[in-house]
């Protein structure tokens, strides 16, 4: 799938080092879609879901899954071919199964982003989600770009024909032919998570640890909003905001929240207004990114 | 022909569009006098397109010739010589001056000019008016994908084919110049183009590519394929599901079928469960054995076309997802067993019902008084025929389910999944069996009607539920300010009121609307609401007998002038209306009562006294409505009270003659006082008298 998307122009990033719930939230996708400058990249991205740990009991269901995910901004005209060529290449023979686009439109309410599209269906499974980005950050974008993000766990699963992600083979030794599943990998990993998200995370700590990163965050948000309107300060000053750092607390928040929600820890009431906190940061971000990218130009 | 080469639209939003796009075709067709004496029109769709055909487009529109009229002939001619004004006149309509007409009409003499006007070329027409009819398509939802945002469509439209007969007609949709070329089924096709060569070929050269175009014979092969799959089974059937077979007719270019299996020991699982995921979560069709119970097969149909080995493997991937997900439910399902529901109801605490107002928990108690108050005037009315406790214990069960992991799951089996719970579940103590099941009915069913062509609930402690927890949330939203507004109804409580009205039209219950809005739960702050309510509940009960019934709209403001409160009269009285108002006495009698009112309002403007007929003696005329009106009365009313509505209103009918002649000879506002008081006192008691079943002064007469 690198190899493949490597040869039509696309940066090959490592997955991102913070914990994030889904590829769209590295800032790979979340900033770079911003602005108008063309850009391609596709990496691997483990996506935390505290709420979807199943402690290892599910086929399918996992609190960590890879996903990964590919940005085309802005999309070539045969971007749906290209996907379908990208299916080819990891060895699907797309002549032997059914392939369908189902409507299914997207929406991140804690990072301003939403977009329309399809869930890729092949023989009746979910393998891809593929999304025209039409606003993210809170900010409307201009060139659009096409998000495709294949759950690499289940496309696993489905080309090795195994009924759960655990049965994968990973790895294969080519002399004694003895193999590592993903299971070997990760199962014990699973349960323990579970048990930490769903039983010992304590819910006080979490919830000081989320209000002292909103905290961090917001005052690093005043700050590069000062010198962004700041009419004396030069583009070299502007750049200096450290943006990035200002991301990653709100990527903490985010996870936090997630932390707290699968502690049962939030009121359907609660969170609206946690949704909004979280939103608030990341629309923040955005623009400060925004702000920072056109002093760039500028300069 | 044209066609419109998207990106897969949304199932949902395909028959609708391509309907849209044939009549836009065709009313500009039309508009433009480009259609032929055998015009035919045939519109098609596929995820992938849209398309238009229409036979018998003319090349060019007829030219035109048209008469306009100028200055008056005498300013535009001096002594046969033209002025600045005819040569002005002639400049304007672009004529030369000496073919400027002498023009005689009613006003005097005129100048005249004929003005040709040559058609237009259809293909140029079309091109320039076609891509403002495809961009004024309606979508339930856009999108952007070219830079600077030039248009919005429901997907990226990524070809054209535009085609009188054999040539391009050159017009060019969000940046792509039409042509001939088409595309073919993803897959069974490829790449390669497909060249329409004139525009009637279109049908089969999609066909070539693998393409079935037409919507119907889509509609029927899959029909079709379903049969043939399914008799690979003795016995079998598959369910019959419209929506789902319009679903998959808009998933597929070329569709297939494919059987599947799955294990028989997830039958255990309830039916309901089973066929929800397989119909909202998979698109399959479920199957059932001549008992019609569910049998471990489901349909599949497929966009593709596939040799053995394939429909082996597509076979059992659809397997493999479909046992996944039968797995999690029963997962659930088990899971949930371990926290029978009547241990639940503490836990609906932590379930939000409206941020404002709190929780399940207590949105339970609400409604446990509203069931309450219900059965008290049912009880005062001596309507028996259901079990009071089953009511109870239905109202205080009938949202934990909300807390289960299958409801969760399947968030549109809330309710059902409740009563399945109950039924699996019994309750400890006493609760006998027929008491237990009809608890478990009542909140099976207590989201009944979910539409207003659903059914409600069959069960009278259902109906009660319904009726209950709905009025209970209506006034309870109502009170926080959420009551909607033009087309803003977040929370769907209009979709409440109807299955309100719905459930009082269609039940026996001898409820009437102001009891129902009385029964609601009462409290100093909501009780202000309860004027608001009644309205809308009204206005419900409008929009249930004109829009859901079917009845005239002035038959149900007639009606519903005369009296709101009890539904099932409302309708039986519309009933009755509707059957006598074409007769021309009632016709007649309506003309009357509109006018007898029109004189009242007029009489009350100018401050007028009303008296009584017998304050003075009256005109022959007059005396004769009084007498008249005074012997039908009691019959009316008897007619009224045994609901012979036909009856009554044929006997009101009856009036006509003497209605007609009073007004033919009597000067109702006499300037005498006196006289005027009495006529105004007779009229005001023929209204009063009569308008019981209907205000006849709404009917609007030819």
């Amino acid at each position: 799938m690198q190899s493949f998307w490597a040869a039509r122009g696309c940066v090959i990033q490592q997955p991102y080092d913070v914990e994030v719930g889904a590829g769209t939230m590295a800032p790979e996708t979340f900033l770079r879609v911003q602005g108008t400058k063309p850009y391609r990249v596709g990496y691997a991205q483990p996506s935390r879901r505290p709420a979807d740990g199943r402690y290892g009991e599910n086929p399918n269901r996992l609190f960590k899954h890879t996903q990964f995910q590919l940005i085309l901004k802005p999309p070539p005209v045969n971007v749906q071919e290209l996907y379908l060529e990208s299916l080819e290449a990891i060895g699907i023979d797309l002549k032997q199964h059914d392939l369908k686009f189902e409507e299914d439109n997207w929406e991140g309410p804690t990072v301003g982003a939403w977009g329309v599209g399809w869930q890729v269906m092949m023989d009746g499974m979910e393998i891809t989600q593929f999304t025209y980005f039409q606003q993210c950050g809170g900010l409307d974008l201009d060139p659009i770009c096409a998000e495709l993000t294949y759950g690499l766990e289940r496309l696993c699963a489905f080309m090795q024909d195994v009924d759960s992600v655990y049965d994968v083979v990973w790895a294969r030794d080519p002399d004694t032919g003895a193999v590592v599943t993903y299971g070997d990998v990760r199962l014990t990993e699973e349960l323990q998570y579970s048990v930490y998200n769903f039983e010992d995370a304590d819910v006080n700590r979490l919830w000081e640890h989320f209000n002292s990163y909103e905290a961090e965050a917001k005052a690093l948000l005043t700050k590069g909003n000062a010198v962004l309107a700041d009419e004396n300060a030069s583009p070299n000053e502007k750049l200096r905001f450290p943006l990035m750092s200002t991301y990653e607390l709100a990527l903490k928040c985010s996870n936090l929240f997630n932390l707290l929600d699968a502690r049962g820890a939030i009121s359907v009431t609660e969170r609206v207004g946690m949704i909004a906190r979280i939103r608030n940061l990341a629309v923040g971000v955005a623009k400060v990114y925004v702000g920072q990218q056109s002093s760039k130009l500028a300069s | 022909m044209l066609e419109i080469g998207l990106e897969e639209v949304p199932a949902r939003m395909i028959a609708g569009a391509e309907a849209e796009l044939g009549k836009r075709v065709n009313d500009l067709l039309t508009r433009e006098r480009l259609q032929g004496p055998a015009g035919k029109l045939t519109t098609y769709s596929t995820p992938r397109r849209l398309a238009v055909l229409v036979e018998d487009v003319l090349a060019s529109q007829a030219d035109t010739e048209e008469r306009l009229t100028g200055p008056s002939w005498k300013v535009a001619f001096k002594d046969g010589v033209p002025t600045a004004a005819a040569e002005a006149f002639a400049k304007k309509a672009g004529v030369a001056v000496d073919a400027l007409e002498k023009v005689v009409n009613a006003k005097g003499e005129y100048v005249g000019a004929t003005v040709k006007r040559q058609g237009r070329a259809t293909a140029e027409l079309l091109a320039a008016e076609l891509p403002k009819e495809v961009a004024g398509i309606y979508w339930a939802k856009n999108m952007y994908w070219r830079a600077g945002k030039p248009e919005r469509f429901v997907r990226p439209v990524r070809w054209v084919v535009a085609l009188m007969d054999s040539s391009i007609v050159p017009l060019e949709l969000a940046g792509i110049a039409a042509g001939n070329v088409s595309r073919g089924h993803r897959v069974l096709h490829g790449e390669a183009p497909v060249v329409i060569e004139k525009a009637a070929d279109y049908k089969e050269a999609l066909r070539e590519a693998f393409v079935v175009s037409d919507v119907a014979e889509r509609r029927h092969s899959i029909r079709k394929a379903l049969d043939a799959a399914t008799r690979t089974v003795a016995g079998a059937r598959w369910r019959e599901d419209e929506s789902l077979v319009e679903t998959v007719v808009h998933l597929t270019e070329w569709p297939s079928v494919v059987l599947g299996n799955f294990e028989a020991e997830y039958l255990a699982l309830p039916e309901e469960v089973l066929v929800t995921v397989m119909r909202d979560h998979q698109k399959y069709f479920a199957v059932e054995g001549a008992d019609g119970k569910l049998t471990p097969h489901f349909l599949a149909v497929l966009n593709t076309q596939v040799d053995d080995a394939g429909r082996e493997i597509i076979r059992h991937g659809n397997a493999r997802v479909l046992r996944a997900r039968f797995k999690d439910a029963q997962f659930f399902w088990d899971f949930d067993q371990k926290t029978p529901l009547v241990e639940r109801v503490e836990s609906l605490k932590n379930v939000t019902f409206q941020k404002e107002l709190g929780s399940y928990f207590l949105k339970t108690t609400w409604n446990d008084g509203v069931a309450c108050n219900l059965h008290e005037i049912l009880e005062r009315a001596g309507f028996k025929g259901y079990s009071y406790p089953s009511l109870l214990m239905a109202v205080g069960l009938a949202k934990t389910d909300l807390t289960t992991e299958l409801v969760k799951e399947f968030t549109e089996l809330q309710g059902i999944i409740g009563g399945l719970y109950v039924q699996a579940q019994g309750f400890p103590g006493d609760l006998n069996q027929e008491t237990t099941e009809k608890v478990g009915q009542a909140i099976y069913w207590q989201y009944m009607p979910a539409s207003t062509d659903d059914a409600i609930p069959p069960t009278i402690e259902g109906q009660l539920l319904g009726i209950a927890d709905r009025i209970q949330t209506v006034i309870a939203m109502f009170s926080i300010g959420s009551a909607p507004t033009g087309s803003k109804d977040p929370f769907a409580l209009r979709r409440a009121a109807n299955a309100i009205i719905k459930i009082l039209a269609e039940s026996e219950l001898p409820l009437t609307v102001s009891e129902v809005v009385g029964a609601s739960t009462s409290n100093a702050e909501w009780d202000g609401f309860k004027g608001q309510v009644s309205a809308f509940l009204r206005e419900r009960l409008h929009f249930y007998l004109k829009d859901v019934r079917g009845f005239a709209y002035d038959v149900v403001n007639a009606v519903l002038a005369a009296g709101a409160d009890d539904v099932r009269d409302a309708i039986a009285r519309a009933e009755a209306l509707t059957a006598v108002r074409g007769s021309e006495d009632f016709a007649a009698i309506s003309a009357a009562f509109k006018r007898i009112k029109n004189i009242l309002r007029q009489a009350e403007e100018k401050g007028f006294a009303v008296g009584s007929a017998g304050d003075v003696q009256l005109s022959a005329a007059a005396e004769e409505l009084s007498s008249a009106a005074s012997a039908l009365a009691p019959e009316v009313a008897f007619l009224r009270r045994e609901r012979a509505y036909d009856e009554a209103l044929g006997a009101i009918a009856k009036l006509r003659p003497v209605v007609d002649a009073f007004f033919d000879k009597v000067m109702v506002l006499d300037p005498d006082p006196v006289v005027r008081g009495a006529h105004l006192g007779l009229i005001a008691s023929v209204l009063g008298g009569f308008s019981g079943i209907a205000d006849f002064s709404e009917i609007v007469t030819g």
